[in-house]
């Protein structure tokens, strides 16, 4: 009896235990705070995405992933307690969703040899795998991002901006900041004049800055915001009748939570994005399936098909595609966090393996190497329709600056690399 | 008239109605602290308890939903019906009266006698504890408001402005819509506090503890009335800002706002958190306008906090606040 119950404890304990050969991928998430309603779709779609590889496929190359969710409120502090608290675990990669988590977790994940991916967010110079070893921003970076914006301005404009007033209206953090020195290089390029407009956290409180945008009457408005500083920025816009059609947002401010407390004003408004919208794929009919259907989604199931839900889930997606990368190349499926940064290192996206994964052109196609850790830098643009509450794809996943983002990327990874004593180059 | 005059113009007319949506918030504030000492922390994550029970409640959400689902496996959201916006707004009342309830019973009665600072550390784990209880009751998600406000350029005024000043002035309608409700809910309270039995004992019970005590007033039953006055006035300022931006946690942090215009204004007096409402909302909007662009812009936030400090200097009570003079 004694012996059973013995073998029984341990049985328990066994059970109960990390299973060693998990491949696991922390979630640092944010469902509560002022930033919770982009953090949440976000996660959803992370979670959901493993929970679907190990149902469907028995996990990655066999082996079932685990996603250990940690919750950081969108605070800095609180995002570094979550990497030293789930680094131990056998962490194989971190998505913090924060650019100051982000810029705290660089030298960190040097040091502790585990890749960081900040897919359209974080350190843009990040891109020179030369010097950031450790990060990786593909498939497109803030730069990219800003880039993007101007071009497809010079596409409606016939090529020509100069002349033209833009406004950027910008969350005051280093985020918001990040895009600012591309389109003062950009506005010298093409001649346009541009007006910084900062908006201090959270972004209730807007009013000052639409003043001086209806007194100034920039012909486009660019928003870099996230959390209630895009609601209330749409909201503005619709209030001194700013056409919608020439207000155009990064791609943190193009989820429909963004556009919906504005309603059919809201109509026509624009954001840029690395990946595809809505739920026409057919990723999604496998999530109801395997996932929605067996009360098995991360959250109230209510986020699929959402802009934040599709670029968690492919973050996702990308995350997986790099571990099946580094299966094949160290010839183990119990792979390690150092090898994990190799598969991110080879990762090679192509349009055939996306429609096998059932997210057929949701993505650009783009190679990853030891010099470019950033990608492509395709940019598409995305148009909200308030009837129908949808948003939609409007172009192509078009090529941004390489000329001014290469440079600026050269520039500030050297900087990085000379105060950190860091000697660029492939090993 | 030169066209800078008629933007400053603009910016003043703005920046006081700015002011007026400061002082919806200090109000809340005002009122708990007259009455009981207690600086209410919680005052700003109440206002977005109120707005969400509020969306809720119109919605026919089931609260706690999220939760009743994990526990049960059950797939239940909403009750299948919808709530006319004046009628919830008067459930909603109803479920701050409750709260009120709930905070005196449970955390404020068993701390009578005890220092301010205790008093305000409650307050603060109030407000975590309802900033928590809001998103499970109701979710995380954006919400939207619309109890029927009308938002949008005032089309009058702009044409008004425009054939004096050759320039139309914006004014938001919702800006409008509240500072007429601020104007009637302060003749409300006023009147209230003057003329009513309740209103006269809770002036008494701000006046002096004791003394209400030895006529007969019960503390208990006025300290649950003025956090049903705070918890309405919560309602109120979560309706005009969460109509803005939709329902969300952000609105926790319009306390943030309501700060330096209670500095200002004075912690103990109804039309000090008006007017300093107003001199905060003039002040920082037109430091933005004539200073901002000369330093980067995004004054707003720390201008409102300096502009309270010089008042501070001069008069450490706020404008209208009571002089505490202690003797030895």
């Amino acid at each position: 009896m004694k012996k059973t119950l013995t073998t029984l404890a341990l049985g328990a304990a066994m059970a109960a235990g990390p299973a060693m050969a998990d491949l696991v991928f922390p979630d640092l998430s944010y469902r509560t705070g002022p930033y919770a309603a982009g953090g949440i779709p976000f996660s959803d779609g992370y979670n959901d995405y493993f929970t679907l590889l190990n149902e469907r496929d028995g996990g990655i190359g066999g082996v079932p992933a685990k996603v250990i969710e940690c919750e950081t409120g969108y605070n800095t502090e609180k995002g570094v307690e979550c990497y030293e608290s789930t680094k131990g675990e056998g962490a194989l990669i971190y998505q913090p969703l924060s650019t100051g988590i982000t810029y705290q977790l660089i030298p960190k994940v040097t040091a502790d040899n585990i890749p960081l991916h900040t897919m359209g967010y974080g350190r843009t110079s990040a891109a020179n795998g030369e010097v950031f070893s450790h990060v990786f921003n593909y498939p497109a970076n803030y730069w990219n991002g800003a880039s993007g914006v101007v071009n497809h301005l010079l596409e409606e404009n016939g090529g020509d901006l100069s002349g033209k007033k833009i406004a950027l209206v910008y969350h005051n953090s280093a985020y918001g900041k990040e895009p600012i020195r591309t389109l003062e290089e950009l506005s010298k390029k093409h001649g346009f004049e541009l007006v910084t407009l900062p908006v201090d956290h959270p972004g209730q409180e807007q009013k000052s800055q639409w003043l001086q945008i209806r007194r100034e009457r920039p012909d486009n408005v660019v928003m870099w915001g996230w959390g209630v500083m895009n609601q209330v920025a749409i909201q503005e816009a619709a209030n001194i009748r700013f056409p919608m059609e020439n207000f155009i947002g990064v791609w943190w401010s193009g989820a429909e939570h963004d556009v919906m407390s504005a309603g059919a004003k809201a109509n026509g408004y624009k954001a840029v994005t690395f990946h595809n919208v809505g739920r026409d794929f057919p990723v999604f009919d496998d999530i109801k399936t395997h996932v929605s259907d067996k009360g098995l989604a991360a959250g109230a199931g209510d986020q699929i098909g959402n802009v934040l839900y599709n670029r968690g889930m492919y973050a996702a997606m990308l995350a997986a595609e790099a571990a099946k990368t580094a299966q094949e190349i160290h010839g183990t499926k119990d792979i390690t966090a150092a090898m994990m940064r190799d598969g991110m290192e080879a990762l090679v996206m192509t349009e055939e393996k996306m429609a096998g994964l059932g997210m057929p052109n949701f993505g650009p196609a783009f190679n990853v190497s030891c010099e470019n850790h950033g990608g492509p830098g395709l940019v598409g643009v995305t148009q909200w329709d308030a009837d129908s509450q949808t948003w939609s794809l409007i172009s192509d996943f078009k090529a941004t600056d390489g000329e001014v983002i290469g440079g600026l990327i050269a520039e500030d990874s050297g900087a990085y690399a000379a105060e950190n004593n860091i000697e660029a180059g492939c090993k | 008239m030169p066209e800078q005059l008629a933007f400053a113009m603009e910016v003043t007319l703005n920046g006081l109605m700015a002011g007026v949506l400061y002082a919806l918030v200090a109000l809340g504030f005002v009122l708990i602290y007259k009455a009981s000492g207690i600086f209410n922390y919680a005052q700003g994550v109440m206002a977005l308890f109120a707005a969400m029970t509020l969306v809720g409640i119109m919605n026919g959400q089931v609260p706690f939903s999220h939760l009743i689902n994990a526990m049960l496996g059950t797939e239940i959201h909403h009750f299948g019906w919808h709530v006319p916006g004046l009628l919830a707004i008067l459930l909603t009342v109803g479920v701050m009266v409750l709260l009120a309830w709930l905070v005196q019973v449970c955390v404020m009665r068993h701390l009578v006698g005890q220092e301010p600072i205790i008093l305000f550390m409650a307050t603060i784990g109030l407000a975590y504890f309802l900033e928590g209880v809001s998103d499970l009751m109701w979710g995380s998600e954006i919400k939207t408001l619309d109890v029927g406000l009308p938002q949008g350029i005032n089309i009058a005024i702009e044409d008004a402005t425009y054939k004096l000043f050759d320039y139309g002035f914006f004014v938001d309608n919702l800006d409008i819509v509240a500072t007429v409700i601020a104007a009637l809910l302060v003749t409300g309270l006023v009147l209230f506090s003057q003329y009513t039995k309740q209103g006269r004992a809770m002036r008494a019970v701000a006046d002096d503890h004791q003394a209400a005590l030895s006529v007969g007033i019960s503390l208990n039953f006025i300290w649950v009335l003025v956090w049903s006055v705070a918890g309405f006035v919560a309602l109120v300022a979560g309706i005009m800002w969460g109509t803005k931006s939709g329902v969300q946690f952000s609105l926790s942090l319009i306390a943030l706002k309501a700060l330096p215009v209670l500095m200002l204004g004075g912690f103990t007096s109804i039309p000090g958190a008006i007017v300093g409402g107003l001199i905060i909302g003039v002040g920082e909007k037109l430091f933005e306008f004539l200073v901002g662009p000369m330093v980067g812009g995004a004054t707003e936030n720390w201008f409102a906090y300096v502009l309270a400090l010089l008042f501070l200097v001069f008069r450490p009570q706020g404008l209208f606040g009571e002089k505490i003079i202690e003797r030895v």
